[in-house]
Formats: structure tokens, sequence, C-alpha cells
């Protein structure tokens, strides 16, 4: 059984606020839907394994929209791709977060004068939380994003989303 | 095996019409020109004559040749008119040992060559994509279809010299 149904001996009682608990039960399983798109694919997945181990700060890739809470748009994003991410996104249930990663999902990167199939930043298609840098970013520069995206997490209220 | 200028002749002693010359003045080996409508016939001579066994296509490419003449449209854009779309073959004999360039030319205004389907299967996909690219159309294809491109595309053929990008493509801005 559970926690509940023991008695604690001293009488233990934790009070928090309903926020600071949901918040922190969502920013330490960020669970993100297993999608790579191109090169910055290859250090999302250098990120979740063992060397930088994603893994210790609750990020576990999940194979179906519907189980995920984050979604990492790593790579080059084409029209094509587009329409089928805007699909996916939208299959996420509440609360979802993106991660941009990379220049090209951030604004088209070398794409974004002659690349006639590419969409110039994923921001056109579906909101976007967090925007990492580098042309692909280091799998530190992800972690720090996934950080600053858990900073974001953390101030959320349920009364009102904020910015 | 035997060199382009050698394959040329033979070639020219069984198909007097459909091989139109030889181009020895590219900066790679000879080109072979031929006549789009018969390049199945020859490609078919290339791969089945014992002494050439063409038995693979090494690459089936798309190219605008760009040579007509440049006309103002509306918008002040330019838009090539007349002129030809280009094919290239890029043949290689495993057996033989030997290799050897091909080149169609086909009308802009209405680009239409052969397919090489039935010959070699690699050719599908290279097709569809000249015909993605460049909107040639490969004659007795089996499933001539937009293969890079959304198959809703109908902006045109994106890497022909005149092509524009559209404003929106499913509502979603294109340009930067």
């Amino acid at each position: 059984m559970g926690l509940l149904d023991k008695e604690f001996s001293d009488g233990n009682v934790v009070i928090a606020k309903v926020d600071d608990l949901f918040n922190w039960a969502r920013l330490s399983s960020v669970w993100q839907l297993g999608f790579g798109l191109a090169c910055c694919a290859i250090e999302m997945m250098a990120t979740s394994a063992s060397h930088y181990d994603f893994d210790r700060f609750g990020v576990i890739p999940r194979n179906t929209p519907r189980q995920a809470d984050a979604i990492i748009i790593s790579g080059t994003v084409t029209l094509k791709m587009a329409t089928r991410i805007k699909r996916l996104y939208e299959q996420i249930p509440d609360p979802k977060y993106i991660i941009s990663m990379g220049s090209c999902a951030n604004c088209g990167g070398p794409y974004w004068e002659h690349g006639y199939h590419v969409l110039k930043g994923i921001d056109r298609v579906i909101p976007v939380d967090v925007y990492v840098p580098g042309c692909p970013p280091r799998p530190e520069a992800l972690l720090e994003g996934l950080l600053k995206l858990q900073e974001k997490i953390r101030n959320e209220s349920l009364r009102k989303k904020t910015v | 095996m035997k060199n382009p200028e050698e394959i040329f002749e033979l070639l020219k002693k069984e198909f007097p019409e459909a091989i139109l010359g030889i181009d020895k003045e590219a900066p790679t080996e000879p080109i072979i020109l031929i006549d789009p409508p018969q390049i199945k016939t020859i490609s078919l001579f290339l791969r089945d004559n014992p002494e050439l066994r063409f038995d693979s296509l090494m690459v089936l490419s798309g190219v605008d040749d760009a040579n007509g003449t440049k006309v103002k449209d509306e918008d002040g854009t330019d838009v090539i008119s007349g002129g030809t779309l280009s094919v290239y073959y890029h043949l290689h004999s495993v057996y033989l040992k030997h290799k050897i360039t091909l080149k169609v030319s086909t009308p802009r205004g209405n680009p239409q060559v052969e397919s090489v389907y039935n010959v070699w299967r690699t050719s599908d996909w290279h097709e569809r994509e000249a015909f993605d690219m460049y909107g040639i159309i490969f004659l007795n294809h089996p499933d001539l279809r937009r293969i890079l491109m959304p198959y809703d595309w109908n902006a045109g053929y994106p890497l022909r010299k005149d092509y524009k990008n559209p404003e929106f493509y499913q509502g979603m801005k294109v340009p930067y």
C-alpha cells in the first residue's frame, strides 16, 4: 500500500502550496517525446546517453505524444514536417512545453534565405518556451535549456500561467 | 572496356537517327546527346549489348539549362521562356568497368522524356526527384508523384532558375 496507510510515529506533516507541489512534480519529470529531426537530434541523443545523462533531470523519451510533457524540436523543420509537428503538438496533453533546439528550429538557420522547403522558425507553428542557440548546440547547452524550462515551470501557477 | 568515343561510334552505327552528337568540350568525360523519345530504346541496347553491358545507372539528374530568353513578369521578376531542361544519365558497367554519360534535352515549355524505369529500377525515385524539382515529365513512369516536396505543393518546381517561393504554405509563412 501507499504512504498514507502507515501511521507516522511523530506525527509528521508536510505543508506546501499546491502550486509548489505540482510544479515540483512537473519539473522533475519532464518526459519528452522521442522525436529527432536532423543533426541536432544526434546531440540530443548524446545528451540522453550516459555521459550527460538527461535522465538525472527526469527527462526520458516517450514514444507517444499522449504520454509526453515536452517536445524538443531538434533540427531543421521542413514545411512538410511542420504540419506533422503541429499534429504531434496537439496530441500532447496539457501542460506541454516546447524546447526549440538549434538555429534551424529557432529561425531557419543556414536555410533562412534559399531554403524553399524550410520553415523559418518553429515558433511560426507552435509556441516555444525555450530557445537553445547553436549549430548544433552542445549537450551542455541543451541541459542549460532544460534548466531554464524547469525554472519556468517552477514559477507557474495553477490559477494563471505566467510568462 | 571501351572509351566514350568507341561507345559513341557503336551507338551512331546502330541508331543514326536518335544519337544527336557527342560533346567532348565538357570538363568531365564526353557526353553523348540523345533524342528524348529514344532514350529507353538506347538504354536497353546499352544494358543488353554484350560489348557494353551497362548494368548500373549510377545517377539520373535533372538540370535547368536556363538558356531561354528572360522575360519580365507582371511583378518585375524574371521568367525564362524557351530553352531547354536536360536530364543526365551516368552509367557504369560493373562487368566491363567502363562508364558513359548520356544527356537528353527537352523543351522547357513541354518537357517530356521517355522513362527508363523498365531498364534500370534505380531510375524510379531519381525520375520522381527530377519531376519534383524541375517538372520534367517521364513518359510511362508507373508512379510519377512528387517525392521530396509535399504532395499538395502547387507553387511550381523549386530548382528551376526562375522559381519563385510562395508567400504561404498551408497557412505557414514561407519567406524569412
